[in-house]
Order: C-alpha cells, then structure tokens, then sequence
C-alpha cells in the first residue's frame, strides 16, 4: 500500500472534471457549496476581490477556518499557499488539505523558485498563462493546472486569454515536426520530456481547470467549450446577490456545457451578479496574473 | 454494442476512452433521452455529492433506477458505487438503491490516505489488479446475493457485483488494464 504516489495525486484532480471549485470564507459558505453541487471547496480567509481591495500582503488562511471547513463538508477541500512558500505548504499538508493551491492570488514569497511539488504526498494545483508556465509547473510536481485569468475581477477577459493560450501552444505542439521540439523547448521555457509528450499525446498530462473571472454560468460554459475540464469560482458566488441560486446555476452550466437551451434556462432571475472590474483600469503592479513566472 | 457513461461530473471521458480501447461504442450520458438505446451503463468516479445533485435534476434518478430494475447492466467507480448502493453513511447522497449493499463514503480518510495497492481478484484471473484508491469509499454491509469480487488484506471489501449491477471502489479507468471494463462487457454481452 503506497500513499502520496503521482497516480493518486493526478487522480484526484481526474476526479474533479466537470465540475466547480468554488471559494468559501467560512463553513456556513462552504456548505452552501457542497449543496449547490461544488465538486470541492477552496477554503480562504477572504475572496480575491476582498484581497483585491484590502491591499497589503496575501497569505494563507488562518488554520482554524481551514479546520472549521473542513469539518463542514465530506467534498475535498483546498487551501492556498502563497508562491515559493514551502512551509506554508508544509502547515497545509500537515492539517490534512485534499489540494494545495499555489497561488498567486496571494502575495509571492519567492519572486524567482515555485515550490518542488514533488516532495509532497498532497496534490498540488497551479496558475498559468500560457502552455510554458504550465509545463514549468508541471515540471515541479503540480498535479493539475489552471489558467490564471485575473481574479477577483468578475471579468473573463483574461480566462479566456490563457486558456486560449494554452490550447493554441498544444495544437502547435501536435502539429510540430520532430526535429522542432527541443527549439520549441526552449522557446516555451519548458522541460523538453513534456514537449514530446505533448507532441505525441496531443494533451496536457493533467487536468486543467479555468480560473480567474467566471462570474457567470454562461462564463463557466465558455471556459468548458474553450477546453477547460472545470472550473474555478472565486469572488463571484459569495460576492453576487444570491449565492445559493448562482452557484447551482454554475454547476449546471459547467455540465450542460454544450447545451445553449439549459444554459439559457438556469441564467434566469439569478439577481446580481458580482461587481466587475475592467482590466484596464487595474494599475499595472496590481496584476495578479503576472506573479509566478 | 452501445455503452452509456453518465457524464455529469467526474472522470467519465477516461472511461470512455477504455471502452473506445475496446473496440465498443462508448457515448456521454447527460440527459435522460440519451439512456434511450443503451446496452449498459458506466457511473464514473467523481464527487458523489455533485453527481447525485445533478442526476435529480432533469429525471435521471428514476430514469436509471427503472433500466437497472428492468436489468440494465451497470458499473459504477468509486463514486458510482457510491450511488448504486442502497444505503450510504452520507444523508448529503441519495443512492440509487439498485444494489443490496451499505457503502461508507471517504472510508479511508482524506486525500493524504489514498493509496494504490495490487488486489487479487479471481475473476479476472491470477494477475492481480491495479488498485488506486483515491479518497476511496468501501462496502460496509453486503446482502446474500451480493458477490463480493475483491477484498483488501484486511478482507474490507472493495468490489461486488450482483447480477448486472457490478460496483469498485477503486478506479480501473485509471489504470490502462482493462480486465475490469472486459468482465463488465461479459456482462452486458450475456445480458444481450
């Protein structure tokens, strides 16, 4: 019987398809959660919008509200640690945390290294903008991956971008000949062993989920027709008008993805949706997306 | 031979991919008119809490429960055993009740315990399985007509079948052997 292996790591993350990670602040939200339908629960101190606007630095919750959700629902339950913060990530596991978000919705407290994920025995889930950063990632031990977007925007713009991004860098990578890859390799930043297996598989080695301005349930079928396996709701449940109704509205739409009748169906009287950000208003250095490398 | 895998949420397109490595017709089921025609039925793995959620809307409870009454063979993974179970530790979950068995939700803890281990399993001969198990349920209670097909070391049953209706708490899709879908479609093929 062997624990913490890559099967059982990249597993759960298989696991997870079809469904939506929603982030909750506390176990009354993260019940509302599992209720609605959440195939697992982000457990945070504050969403990223509140981040967003408090300021200062980001970082992992405090244990307690971790617990308290944890003890609230049987779905898996993930926790952010902030880049390049091991011993965050150590306390994470030590707690019992089903996944480990990587996350640069906190603040860095490593500008140059990412955490060596392989250390782990619990799974840990990574933000990219394009197929190199997710590689890189994956080169480290990440066991899932999602696209950055910008969170805490109630805009999709960016979600759209990197999921774009990533799946144009797959197909490229399909199509390229042989002798391009390690040129590709490089260009990319990426091990080359992934190259090649993307080349050859004509897929990414892990699961990859959507993040990063989903506010809708038309946004989350977006990301799903884009090629998302799920999605990842931040602010925009527990920072819309009603919750309850918009998280089931999600799910829905997260699985009846490419029924435009169902999705039309459950956008319905859903009240209003979080406040949205344009992302060319946000000064530069506030950026979430551009953390990590 | 035309086989349905119910892909409301969880790992189903892996399943569909084993069952396309079986030369079979393998097709999503996400809506109760797509059960039409079917010659068995996969329940993948996921979250049991989402996919029972979504199986009550649009009908598709009672829909599966009526085919599996009226015989239609079914495989449920690990949360798919979940759901075909008739009782379950969780009052988050209703359960299909198509199979006489009481099953114990994340039996083995969190996702620090899950694990992969080899379990002999007779019927699919000597080699033994590939077992991973991720945050894995397991059979509690069995009734007299349940076969059990395999047992940890500890004899905690991990996978039955009762007539058509055949159930793992581990996740044959994951593991690129395909002795567990190939007993499953002896079964749907003796059923035709």
């Amino acid at each position: 019987m062997e624990t913490g292996t890559w099967k059982v790591k990249a597993g759960l993350a298989q696991m997870l398809k079809g469904g939506v990670i929603m982030d909750v602040v506390n176990a009354e939200q993260a019940k509302i959660a599992q209720e609605a339908g959440a195939c697992a629960v982000m457990a945070l101190e504050r969403v990223p919008a509140d981040i967003r606007a408090a300021g200062g630095v980001a970082r992992m919750a405090d244990p307690t509200i971790i617990e308290a959700i944890m003890e609230t629902v049987s779905i898996p339950v993930m926790a952010k640690c902030r880049i390049g913060h091991f011993v965050e990530a150590q306390a994470l596991e030590a707690l019992g945390v089903d996944f480990i978000d990587e996350s640069e919705v906190l603040t860095p407290a490593d500008e140059s290294h990412h955490i060596w994920k392989h250390d782990f025995k619990v799974p840990f889930v990574c933000g990219c903008r394009d197929l190199g950063e997710a590689l890189r990632r994956i080169g480290e031990g990440a066991a899932m991956i999602r696209t950055k977007g910008e969170a805490g925007t109630g805009n999709i713009v960016e979600a759209v971008r990197h999921m774009r991004a990533v799946m144009d860098g797959i197909r490229k990578l399909a199509d390229a000949p042989q002798d391009e890859l390690m040129t590709q390799a490089k260009e990319m930043g990426a091990p080359f062993e992934l190259v090649a297996e993307i080349h050859k598989t004509g897929k990414l080695p892990v699961v990859n989920f959507a993040a990063g301005g989903v506010a809708t349930p038309a946004d989350a079928a977006l990301m799903m027709q884009l090629g998302a396996d799920g999605v990842f709701v931040g602010s925009g449940i527990f920072k819309s008008s009603n919750p309850e109704v918009r998280a089931k509205a999600i799910v829905e739409a997260t699985t009846h993805f490419q029924d435009p009748k169902i999705i039309a169906e459950v956008s319905k009287n859903l009240g209003e949706a979080m406040p949205g950000l344009d992302i060319k208003q946000i000064p530069v250095e506030e950026l979430l997306a551009s953390r990590g490398w | 031979m035309r086989i349905g895998v119910l892909a409301l949420q969880g790992a189903f397109a892996e399943h569909i991919a084993v069952l396309h490595r079986l030369k079979v017709e393998a097709l999503p089921v996400r809506l109760p008119k797509e059960l039409n025609g079917l010659d068995g039925l996969v329940i993948p793995g996921g979250e049991s809490t989402s996919i029972s959620k979504l199986m009550l809307s649009y009908n598709l409870l009672s829909e599966i429960v009526n085919l599996a009454k009226n015989g239609l063979p079914v495989f449920g993974t690990c949360a798919g055993m979940i759901l075909l179970a008739s009782k379950t530790s969780d009052s988050d979950i209703k359960p299909l009740g198509v199979m006489a068995i009481t099953v114990r939700r994340n039996a083995f803890g969190r996702q620090k315990e899950s694990f992969e281990t080899e379990l002999p399993i007779v019927v699919l001969g000597e080699k033994p399985f590939p077992g991973i198990f991720i945050r894995a349920p397991i059979i509690e209670q069995a009734s007299s007509e349940v076969e059990i097909l395999a047992r940890l070391d500890d004899s905690t049953s991990v996978a039955a079948r009762q007539g058509n209706t055949l159930a793992s708490a581990f996740h044959p899709e994951l593991t690129g052997d395909l002795r567990f879908h190939r007993y499953f479609l002896d079964i749907v093929a003796g059923h035709q």
